[in-house]
């Protein structure tokens, strides 16, 4: 199980990072979207793969249990993911408007844009 | 209510002054403004009262949610937390003050105050934490604050910035998600203290991976805090910010620097993780400094020129990081205060002297410019690192510490050549902004007039500046000690796993029986 786990993680992750490294925000919001679930199940798994649900009920030995905490911490990851893909989005589609175009460099760059000084 | 009660209020002062300015400043933007503004000040007193206790030579712990520390969340205040703290206090200070002052920099768009006040909490909350990913969370709270920072004001060159920026961000954060899951599936532990000691007893097989963690980290630290490969998003972002925001953002990059330095010393002192930042890191952070360097004589602009010198500072930060003797780090401590302070106010001063009223200096203009102008002399010099100002004294130090090390030869060219190369871009704008002569002076209309509020802003930091100088023999005393403690990573596991959660003073469930 460990092995299919590992493979759906690197699956994820790999996909992620080719649409990362498109010249589209929306391929890269897609992207860090997939690198996220990525980094959220492999931070799941660390709290052991297939362990019993964490409710201490005494039916089984301690170790048979998987560990919560991951569990926590994937919660606050999602989270803080949903929000900043959210400021992502709002950006790319600001750009998107004022461009013309998602590619991620059709803005002008603040040297272009004639001498302040 | 003990001192170390007192950690909780940088991250907490900040957090409820940022909601209150939200729910004030559509009914009374003034009101919110002073609200923010009064914060913050009360922010540097709480700051230098914390410096002073931490200067005591203790390590104080505060268990948030009072659990006993590898199961809570602890914050933890020693010298270079307390430092940084200070550093952050003092340049959000001038920051809120200019943004007041005359272009009403806060007004250029929607929540700059309540955006800026979470950006102090995630600061603050970064220096204090015990726990990576607390550290991880308060990362998050910075960076969500820093990008409706960076694009305010708005504009085309800002979003483009963003958006390279928030990517690269984003990109560091799954980074850093994944060192802290590792981490955590290793030792089952985040709590720093605990993690130190559990990296030590870890079993053999596991070396490797515990390496592959901790690389990651440092990976996600070297993108906050510009080292070599990864410092390219800086100059466009720094450049393409609002000046006071620029200014703040000098921050960010220290605190990669001090999560470096955190991470160097609670971590890395046992064996599977030992000297893992050797020999590489002094190496990248002298690259980082030349290539600095040669970005600071391309840049066309003055905020472009200090964005480089911020990434050019970054690289002897780490550079005296990762040189990794006392006397480095202690030279390394000094020069984190004198140079954020100076970048912060070459910012700021950059935007004084680039509005068009001293694009020409004529006998007319000859007191208004003077001031300006002497100001960028002194930060210039603060910069560049010459004498009689702190970079110069910094540089001395760090110089003399690397005397003994293989490496001294690259360090000393590398470092004489970046300040020579600084001296000389500096110059060379200084001389552009303020000795050209012959020109028409461009004072458009719509140019505001200084007002006491970014006039107190610049001074600030100036006067800081000449006061790091001035107080240097106390200052490297402090941070001589700062050194000397982080080289003793014992004394701060001790103190966060020792500490003890209060016994409340009120029990309900005596209470309850009572019934």
């Amino acid at each position: 199980m460990e092995a299919g786990f590992a493979l759906f993680v690197g699956v994820l992750m790999g996909c992620g990072v080719y649409l990362l490294l498109r010249a589209r925000t929306f391929d890269v919001v897609l992207g860090l979207t997939l690198v996220s679930y990525a980094v959220n199940v492999f931070i799941f798994l660390m709290g052991r793969a297939g362990g019993r649900a964490p409710i201490i009920d005494g039916r089984a030995a301690t170790a048979a249990y998987a560990d919560p905490l991951p569990q926590a911490l994937v919660l606050t990851a999602i989270v803080i993911g949903f929000g900043m893909t959210a400021v992502l989005l709002m950006i790319a589609l600001r750009t998107r408007a004022e461009a013309g175009s998602d590619h991620v460099d059709a803005l002008p760059d603040s040297t272009e844009d004639g001498a302040q000084r | 209510m003990t001192v170390s009660h007192w950690l909780v209020a940088p991250i907490v002062l900040p957090f409820i002054t940022g909601a209150c300015v939200l729910l004030l400043e559509r009914p009374a933007p003034r009101l919110a403004a002073a609200v923010s503004v009064a914060a913050t000040v009360a922010l540097l007193a709480i700051a230098a009262a914390l410096l002073w206790v931490a200067a005591q030579g203790g390590i104080e712990v505060c268990l948030v949610g009072n659990w006993k520390a590898p199961f809570g969340i602890a914050l933890a205040l020693d010298r270079l937390g307390a430092l940084m703290l200070l550093v952050t206090a003092l340049i959000a200070t001038a920051v809120v003050g200019y943004a007041r002052g005359d272009g009403r920099g806060d007004q250029q768009g929607a929540h700059f105050h309540a955006l800026l006040q979470f950006q102090l909490m995630g600061l603050n909350g970064a220096f204090l934490t015990a726990d990576l990913f607390n550290l991880f969370v308060f990362f998050e709270v910075l960076l969500i604050a820093s990008y409706g920072l960076l694009l305010h004001g708005g504009g085309a060159p800002r979003l483009r910035a963003s958006v390279h920026y928030v990517v690269f961000n984003l990109a560091a954060s799954a980074l850093f998600l994944i060192a802290v899951a590792l981490l955590y599936g290793l030792t089952g532990t985040l709590n720093m203290a605990d993690l130190a000691r559990r990296v030590a007893i870890a079993p053999a097989h596991v070396g490797p991976l515990l390496q592959a963690a901790a690389l990651l980290l440092l990976v996600v630290f070297a993108a906050k805090a510009a080292l070599l490969p990864l410092y390219f998003w800086l100059p466009a972002t720094y450049r393409a910010a609002m000046p006071p925001v620029a200014a703040l953002f000098v921050v960010m990059t220290k605190v990669g620097v001090y999560c470096f330095a955190r991470v160097s010393s609670v971590l890395f002192a046992t064996e599977p993780l030992r000297d893992l930042t050797h020999p590489w890191l002094p190496l990248l952070a002298l690259g980082t400094l030349l290539l600095a360097t040669l970005g600071a004589l391309a840049a066309r602009r003055l905020p472009e020129l200090v964005a480089y010198l911020v990434v050019a500072s970054a690289g002897m930060l780490l550079l005296a990081v990762g040189l990794g003797s006392e006397r480095a780090v202690a030279a390394g401590v000094y020069y984190l205060v004198h140079s954020s302070v100076a970048a912060a106010g070459m910012f700021l001063l950059a935007d004084v002297l680039g509005r068009g009223d001293y694009g020409a200096l004529q006998d007319a203009s000859l007191p208004a410019a003077a001031a300006p102008a002497t100001a960028f002399v002194v930060m210039a010099a603060a910069l560049a690192g010459l004498p009689p100002l702190g970079g110069f004294i910094a540089k001395a130090m760090l110089l003399d510490a690397s005397q003994p090390l293989a490496l001294a030869p690259a360090v000393w060219t590398i470092v004489l050549v970046s300040g020579l190369g600084a001296t000389v871009a500096l110059a060379r704008t200084g001389s552009r902004l303020i000795w050209k002569t012959g020109g028409v002076v461009v004072r458009s209309a719509a140019t505001p007039r200084r007002t006491l509020a970014d006039r107190g802003a610049v001074a600030l930091l100036v006067g800081a500046v000449i006061a790091v100088a001035a107080v240097a023999g106390p200052l490297t005393d402090y941070a001589l000690a700062t050194a000397h403690q982080l080289a003793r990573p014992q004394a701060y596991i001790d103190a966060v796993l020792g500490a003890e959660p209060v016994a409340p003073a009120w029990n309900p469930r005596a209470g309850a029986e009572g019934h």
